[in-house]
């Protein structure tokens, strides 16, 4: 061993048999794995500017297992992979696979070795066909041409060999979310990888495409593959991993069998505290419905993006919008925010139709609106925390008068803002805080006025734990105010933990909807999916109008209107 | 593109500007090495020209008001360029917009001549801002019904206002004479003498009064607050509720108000008439004039001397050195590309992650860093505003 | 009005549409070669600026036009290499770094014609390209007298459009440079060299678009004048866009654009003409029409005017 400096500081002890120690016992991947390890990363140092992203990382991953790699957001999981895969050059520390020192300075260099990568952000050309991103870079040609046939029978070939269905004509932007990671997977086995790494491949899967993914993990794992996980989920660790490894503040702060350790166990490693898993929330007391949907239909090129869509959400509820994404979202987002007219149907805010009224007029009353932590599209970086929070209101009073802004007026809002949701790091220039507290700020500006309508996007996507729970305590604040809340999002786990009710959005129906202590995740999976979750075969057999509904039941408060007839 | 300090030593902004001025500084200097080494290739004597460059820029009071003359219309078409870089429009028709002015000042202190002076003088500026503000919101019209990218049509229109006006003066208002050109201005329509003797007029008071007042507009209003938000964070911007088509529409129009205000000095106090095809390029160097003041209004004074001088003193190098003055055309194109390539003049410590203040370093991320500093570098993302401004 | 249609119709106006496209359709099949590498390219009439020059003045100088043409690819490939190294080494926004080498192209060209030939305004007659004509074509009728007698640089023009296609389309090299413009991350995660790609690219496009510079001083005409491009770099990136990013489809906008210019040409030699100015500004006024309509549906490589480090933070 010639590491020198994973002695400095380890947050926890680590448990025993997880040291980087000599000879730990391999884990499950099979009791013939021979001990020698196959990827083995000692030591490594990355900083982004002041920020040091790996500091001193071990990772030893044994042949033909299935490895996770387990940490919060910001642990410096990616950065690892990243580096291990060649597109971050690490400032010191030594990669060995095979037991040999390798260099990768490149991904060509990292593809040479027998790494492959599906990265969270797929790597897809939208406007090409999937034979055309599996092949880039290894085109099978004829005359100087690209052989296309036999460009798609060799991405046929392989998708029959690890049962990766996908077909190779079709054009990549017209395929779920998760039929293109599966395209990504070919990409890396096409390439000849032997290591295969997925960078938290289950964040955008419904939960039966994730246990399709882990099938075809099981799979590969078969044909003698490797796999490192990358994943903040206790869940599916404890699901298919063999053997785990825990990273916290860019240090390796665990490394074990999974068969030897408990969630629990995992959640304090890569907390470094005890935590609490859920805010706890007091039973909703329903007031009138102050945010009413009423057969919103939006048509896009040749198809409806929102069908008939009908909701209504209470004062003093959350109503939690699951879907998976693509689903429509983004134009009910649209509609409520008030950027686009519907072509059917109406929004009414307290009762009131807002057709005509944009966004800046709908925020006046009492309306706010929580865009997605990530891509980060509320705080506008290059503005001062002050302009961050005055945003949206700088037209009127208190904040402006006669359209001169009142100086005064706008930093007693940002020392009152940035101590009520405790946003720290300074006031400048936004872009300088960290994710999670300009989200924070974000959530701080639209929630300040006490808003009774709030449509909160994705609020969470991308932002530190710390910042997740603050952002979760100050949306069932409101709603113990007596706010209506309308949450969309892609985690299932945030939609379970905040909303009173749900409504599940498939191709922009609304598929179904009711109180939330009667979907299990698998039903909502199945919903998401566009299936039934009796197991009934048609995906339409839900039906149209409302009538999808029916299947998951729901209480009394559905729409009034719905004999409006129209 | 921006170095954030981290420091407490300076107030931050300050260390901006001086950080700024020093990268001025160094692309000018750097372009005129280049304009150098040209010289000596076509064998002329370098010292010989320079000197004569920086005689006629700033070798007597004349010089001074030769180049403050010469930086006139460059201050008032630079400062409508930054304004709507500030919005994150560029604005290449400035030149286009600046003959519209022109025209519609001459013509209009024609047609009223028998006014008092000031309320004629006022009224011919007012003329030549709303045709240069109406020249300007075409395309921005253009950008924000169609997402016509406004580079290409703002070009275009510089070449239709060139012969539109040429046309109207040729057909409509043309004085006698060989010469496409208006009969003159009555004598009190023209902007009185700051010094006498000198052609420095009322122009420069009027051009500092017009620095500070888009100064303040992008500061200290709400509207201001909208254009520097659309132009540099669209899509926090359509968030907010900023209805940012409209924004562009504005932008453009009082960006091409701004460039008619130069074509308006430069016939009240310059020429004393309309003359077709009269502008050797004001508008394209005041995209210069804007680059080197980083889009700030007060850089604009500064920068706009420079350019000044630069065509001051290169006439005054065609007269006595014989050397063609375009070759200050140029040393333009330099500096710009120069003071526009952060890279260049920062290689030897460009880190690829903006820094952060301290006390962040913490709790931030290497994605967020990451990402943070991708989306300073952004810069004008009218793609991302389009596709949310929706229809 | 029959003079008009006469006009519009005569086979004049159409072998000078094909003369007056070749500059714009070679510059804005160079635009969609940068473009799809993900460069803005706005220089490309500094590429036509400069590639008129330098052909006229080795054409002047030696006495021989194809190596004036020669000249002209230089000057071209130079301009290309700057706006690489400003653009992709040096991070300049890509819209100011071309704005940039046109002033400086401008100004340079200017300058230069009174150095060495003493006149702000053109330069002495030098020696032009012949004028080809394809064996056994110029028989057929109406394609022969239209396809007969122009400069090489026109057939290069037209051979250009397809074979680009070809190569864009349907080669690995052509796969490659389109996954740049369209996600450079990915193709760096397959290896692919982004930024060599991109350079040649942009060398290969300088090259192109000076072609259509020659053509200017040295094929239309046969010599060069002040500022002798106009414009028509602009235009040809319009017919780009016009053209959706397609080296056949870039071609076609641009012969459009040119008929406009012929079309006013031919107008202005009718026994009555319209006034010249608004004649002379139909094709600006048609390049803004055919760029809001382009626009609309237009969908530009993804990652066009983006900077990206290879290898160095993943994403930027």
């Amino acid at each position: 061993m010639t590491v020198s400096h994973n002695d400095a500081g380890r947050p926890l002890p680590p448990p025993a048999g997880a040291a980087p120690g000599p000879a730990p016992t391999p884990g499950g991947g099979g009791a013939d794995a021979p001990p020698a390890p196959a990827i083995e990363m000692i030591g490594i140092y990355k900083r982004f500017g002041p920020v040091q992203a790996s500091a001193g990382a071990h990772l030893r991953v044994y042949p033909g297992e299935i490895h996770c790699l387990l940490g919060e957001n910001g642990a410096g999981k990616s950065t690892l992979m990243k580096i291990l895969y060649g597109l971050y050059a690490m400032d010191a520390g030594e990669i060995r696979i095979r037991g040999r020192t390798a260099v990768i300075r490149s991904p060509g260099d990292a593809m040479r070795a027998g790494i492959g990568m599906v990265h969270q952000h797929f790597m897809l050309v939208d406007d090409f066909t999937v034979a055309e991103n599996v092949i880039a870079g290894m085109e099978p040609r004829r005359r100087g041409l690209i052989d296309m046939a036999a460009a798609r029978r060799l991405v046929a070939e392989y998708s029959r060999r690890f049962g990766l269905h996908v077909d190779p004509g079709a054009r990549v932007e017209d395929l779920s979310v998760g039929q293109q990671q599966r395209v990504e997977i070919l990409k890396a086995l096409i390439r000849g990888a032997e290591f295969l790494i997925l960078d938290e491949p289950t964040a955008v899967l419904t939960p039966q495409e994730a246990d399709e993914l882990f099938r075809v993990m099981r799979q590969l794992k078969a044909e003698g593959k490797t796999i490192i996980f990358i994943t903040h989920k206790l869940k599916e660790t404890m699901a298919v991993a063999d053997r785990v490894t825990v990273l916290r503040a860019g240090r390796d702060a665990g490394s074990m069998p999974a068969s030897q350790t408990t969630p629990q166990r995992l959640a304090e490693l890569m907390v470094g505290r005890r935590v609490l898993l859920q805010v706890p929330a007091p039973p909703a007391q329903r007031g009138p419905a102050l945010l009413q949907l009423e057969n919103v239909t939006v048509k896009g090129a040749g198809k409806d993006l929102l069908r008939s869509v009908n909701l209504q959400v209470r004062g003093g509820e959350i109503l939690g919008i699951a879907g998976v994404e693509g689903n429509g979202q983004l134009e009910l987002e649209e509609v409520v925010a008030g950027w686009r007219t519907p072509d059917q149907g109406r929004v009414r805010i307290a009762g009131r139709d807002v057709a005509g009224m944009g966004p800046r007029r709908r925020r006046r009353p009492g309306c706010a609106h929580i865009p997605p932590g990530r891509p980060r599209r509320g705080p506008a970086p290059a503005l001062s925390v002050e302009q961050n929070v005055v945003l949206g209101r700088h037209w009127g009073q208190p904040y402006a008068r006669l359209g001169v802004l009142r100086r005064p007026a706008v930093r007693e809002l940002a020392d009152a803002v940035t101590s009520r949701f405790d946003v720290r790091g300074g006031r400048g220039p936004v872009g300088g805080l960290s994710g999670g507290n300009q989200q924070k700020l974000v959530v701080g500006r639209e929630l300040y006025h006490n808003p009774w309508v709030i449509l909160a996007c994705q609020p969470t996507r991308g932002v530190d734990v710390g910042a997740i729970e603050r952002i979760h305590r100050e949306l069932l604040d409101m709603r113990a105010r007596g706010a209506a809340v309308l949450l969309i999002s892609a985690d299932l786990d945030e939609l379970l933990a905040l909303s009173d009710r749900l409504a599940v959005i498939y191709e922009g129906e609304i598929v179904a909807e009711g109180e939330t202590g009667q979907f299990t995740e698998e039903m909502l999976g199945l919903l998401m999916a566009g299936q039934r979750p009796s197991g009934g075969s048609g995906r339409n057999a839900a039906g149209r109008n409302g009538t999808g509904r029916d299947g998951a039941g729901r209480d009394g408060a559905g729409p009034t209107e719905a004999t409006a007839g129209d | 593109m921006t170095e954030r300090t981290a420091g407490r030593r300076l107030p931050a902004a300050w260390a901006e500007v001086l950080g700024e001025l020093a990268l001025t500084a160094a692309a000018v200097a750097l372009a005129l090495l280049a304009g150098a080494a040209l010289l000596a290739l076509a064998g002329y004597d370098v010292r010989d020209a320079y000197y004569n460059l920086w005689d006629g820029a700033f070798g007597s009071v004349y010089s001074v008001a030769d180049t403050l003359v010469n930086a006139m219309p460059l201050l008032f078409a630079g400062l409508a360029v930054a304004f709507a870089f500030r919005g994150g429009l560029f604005n290449i028709g400035a030149e286009g917009q600046l003959y519209a002015g022109a025209l519609a000042t001459a013509v209009t202190a024609a047609a009223l001549a028998e006014w008092p002076s000031v309320p004629l003088i006022a009224a011919a500026m007012l003329a030549g801002a709303l045709a240069g503000g109406l020249w300007g919101l075409v395309p921005g019209a253009l950008k924000a019904k169609t997402g016509a990218h406004e580079v290409i049509t703002t070009i275009m229109l510089n070449y239709v206002a060139i012969l539109l006006t040429t046309h109207l003066v040729k057909q409509y208002f043309k004085a006698p004479g060989p010469v496409d050109q208006t009969a003159l201005i009555p004598a009190h329509a023209r902007l009185p003498e700051l010094i006498a003797g000198t052609r420095l007029t009322w122009a420069v008071v009027i051009g500092v009064v017009l620095v500070a007042a888009v100064d303040w507009l992008l500061r200290r209003t709400s509207f201001g607050f909208d254009v520097v938000l659309v132009g540099s964070n669209p899509g926090a911007a359509v968030y907010a509720g900023v209805p940012v088509a409209a924004r562009t529409v504005w932008t453009m129009a009082v960006s091409g108000a701004v460039a008619g205000l130069a074509g308006s000095t430069m016939v009240l106090g310059v020429l004393y008439r309309f003359i077709a095809n009269f502008s050797p390029g004001y508008g394209f160097t005041a995209v210069a004039v804007a680059l080197v003041a980083r889009a700030r209004p007060w850089g604009v004074l500064p920068a706009a001397v420079l350019f000044g001088a630069l065509q001051a003193g290169g006439l005054t190098m065609q007269l006595f050195a014989r050397i063609p003055a375009d070759l200050m055309t140029a040393v333009q194109g330099l500096v710009i590309l120069f003071v526009a390539a952060p890279g260049l003049l920062y290689a030897w410590r460009r880190l690829p992650v903006a820094a952060p203040r301290a006390g962040t370093a913490m709790t931030m991320t290497a994605e967020t860093a990451a990402e943070g500093a991708a989306e300073t570098a952004a810069g004008p993302d009218n793609e991302t505003a389009r596709r949310e401004a929706g229809p | 009005m029959s003079e008009a249609l006469e006009a519009i119709f005569h086979v004049n106006t159409l072998t000078s549409t094909l003369r007056l496209a070749t500059p714009i359709a070679l510059a804005a099949m160079a635009g969609t070669l940068s473009e799809r590498v993900g460069v803005i390219n706005l220089a490309l009439e500094a590429k036509l600026l400069a590639g008129a020059f330098a052909g006229a003045y080795a054409s002047y100088v030696t006495g021989s036009a194809w190596l004036g043409v020669g000249a002209a690819v230089l000057a071209g490939v130079l301009i290309g290499a700057l706006l690489g190294l400003f653009t992709l080494r040096w991070r300049a926004n890509h819209v100011v770094a071309g704005i940039g080498l046109n002033i400086l192209a401008l100004g340079l060209t200017t300058w230069l014609l009174q150095v060495i030939w003493g006149s702000r305004g053109t330069s002495p007659v030098v020696p032009d390209l012949p004028g080809w004509s394809i064996p056994g074509l110029q028989a057929v009728p109406l394609l022969g007298p239209l396809l007969s007698g122009h400069s090489p640089l026109v057939y290069v023009m037209l051979l250009a459009g397809p074979l680009l296609w070809v190569w864009l389309f349907k080669t690995p090299g052509g796969l490659r440079a389109r996954m740049i413009g369209e996600h450079p991350e990915a193709a760096d995660t397959v290896g692919i060299p982004v930024r060599r790609t991109q350079f040649l690219l942009l060398l290969a496009a300088g090259a192109l678009a000076a072609l259509g510079g020659a053509q200017l001083s040295l094929g239309h005409l046969s010599w060069f004048s002040q500022n002798m491009s106009a414009g028509r770099g602009y235009m040809a990136l319009a017919a780009n866009v016009f053209g959706r990013w397609n080296p056949l489809g870039s071609m076609l906008a641009a012969l459009l654009f040119a008929f406009t210019d012929a079309l006013q040409m031919r107008v202005q030699t009718l026994p009555s003409p319209p006034p010249t100015e608004l004649v002379q500004m139909l094709p600006y006024l048609l390049t803004i029409l055919v760029v809001a309509g382009a626009f609309r549906k237009a969908r530009p490589p993804a990652a066009l005017g983006r900077h990206y480090e290879p290898g160095r933070s993943g994403t930027e």
